[in-house]
């Protein structure tokens, strides 16, 4: 049996791994795709201490070579589901199970989609949720970024150097993201407000077409755009684990900085616990945070 | 085999005239899930005999790009008999670009 299974090798679970091994106990870590969580789609981390610079690629290969060799073992399987025997936990994956003395659920986030008819069919054909990702692919063409956070308001200033011009769709009529931000949106000339509206229709043949948005009074625009970057929010994935652990309204689980859950043995580190920010850093923080927790209850 | 590199001038020959299926990456240096999906299709292309893996670097080769509609990489392109026969996009697992071929 391992020690501490480890769910999610992006930053909080591989640094989690980290200290597991450092502190020689047995660490198995499962990861639905590859390691790196959503940190591997920024270009250019400046914010991180220590380095300046370095791609969200680089970063994600480092700490993962870290851990490797520190003896973390790594299994590629999507944990689906985890079951709480007391001493032992269980976790599912779609072909195996696994038990351990201790868990680590860090399993991130993934972006919200919104919800309009052929959004699925249409990601990678005109429709983005990564405007640092795609936006080359827009270059002198016309573009909407949906959403009023943060998330949105960089979007548009990234998109608005690229695109030649750039709606920018919001369901209310104020900004939730920093106002520093907003006011140098305003600046541009080739950036339109577009308040008070959703998007109702997407249209396409092979690829998007135009956007259809209905504002509050129901009044009807469409929109000739070839790209639609959505930046709607974050979903946590903890939906698997639901039974084990409290989730708030939105989905992120209930545990403080100690990173404890109501279940004895059962951790929760990352974009997936509910906290005020969402950084790399904290991400770390957490990882390091919670296999601490999780080393204790071990050897208590 | 190992993962061939097609560009505009040898894409008929290598992807639309291939004998065998073709699996198209469209990918670009700077972007991070194309570099974390590179050593899945060289493992794709090291065990399979019976499929041709090529990459499209779609800076160098823009109007391929935009032939095939594509706006997120990395974008794999299953192509059968010169058409496309189905596509994946994003950071997969192996499985899911096994599973496209069938």
């Amino acid at each position: 049996m391992t020690d501490i299974i480890i769910i999610g090798a992006g930053p909080a679970g591989l640094t989690a791994a980290i200290y597991a091994r450092r502190a020689a106990k047995s660490v198995l870590v499962l990861e639905a795709k590859s390691y790196g969580g959503q940190i591997i789609n920024t270009p250019d981390i400046e914010n991180y201490p220590v380095a300046a610079h370095i791609s969200g690629f680089d970063f994600a290969t480092k700490v993962y070579e870290q851990a490797k060799a520190l003896g973390a073992v790594f299994k590629f399987e999507k944990a689906v589901g985890l079951r709480d025997n007391g001493d032992t936990k269980t976790v599912i994956t779609a072909k195996n199970e696994y038990e351990a003395k201790a868990v680590i659920i860090a399993t991130g986030s993934e972006n919200r989609k919104l919800g309009v008819e052929g959004e699925d069919k249409l990601v990678g054909r005109g429709i983005s949720y990564c405007a640092t990702c795609d936006g080359a692919f827009f270059r002198k063409k016309d573009v909407a970024v949906v959403g009023g956070g943060n998330t949105a308001i960089e979007d548009a200033l990234y998109l608005a150097d690229v695109a030649d011009k750039v709606y920018l769709v919001h369901r209310r009529d104020a900004f939730r993201g920093e106002e520093a931000g907003v006011a140098k949106l305003r600046e541009r000339d080739n950036v339109e407000f577009v308040l008070n509206s959703v998007v109702t229709k997407l249209n396409a043949d092979r690829r998007l077409q135009s956007v259809e948005v209905t504002d509050r009074q129901g009044n009807v625009r469409v929109l000739e755009v070839s790209g639609l970057f959505v930046a709607v929010g974050r979903v946590p994935e903890n939906q698997n684990f639901a039974s084990l652990i409290e989730l708030d309204s939105a989905g992120y689980a209930v545990a403080a900085e100690d990173c404890l859950t109501g279940t004895a043995g059962v951790f929760v580190a990352g974009d997936n616990r509910r906290k005020e920010v969402h950084q790399l850093v904290t991400a770390t923080a957490d990882g390091a945070v919670a296999a601490t927790e999780a080393v204790k209850y071990l050897n208590a | 085999m190992s993962v061939i590199p097609v560009n505009e001038n040898n894409f008929e020959r290598e992807i639309i005239n291939a004998d065998l299926p073709v699996l198209a990456d469209f990918y670009a240096d700077w972007c991070g899930p194309c570099r974390m999906l590179r050593p899945t299709l060289e493992a794709i292309a090291a065990d399979r005999s019976d499929v041709k893996v090529a990459a499209v670097n779609i800076d160098e080769n823009p109007d391929l790009a935009d032939e095939f509609d594509i706006s997120s990489i990395p974008c794999v392109i299953l192509f059968k008999n010169g058409a496309e026969a189905d596509r994946s996009i994003g950071l997969v697992p192996r499985e899911a670009l096994e599973d496209m071929l069938g």
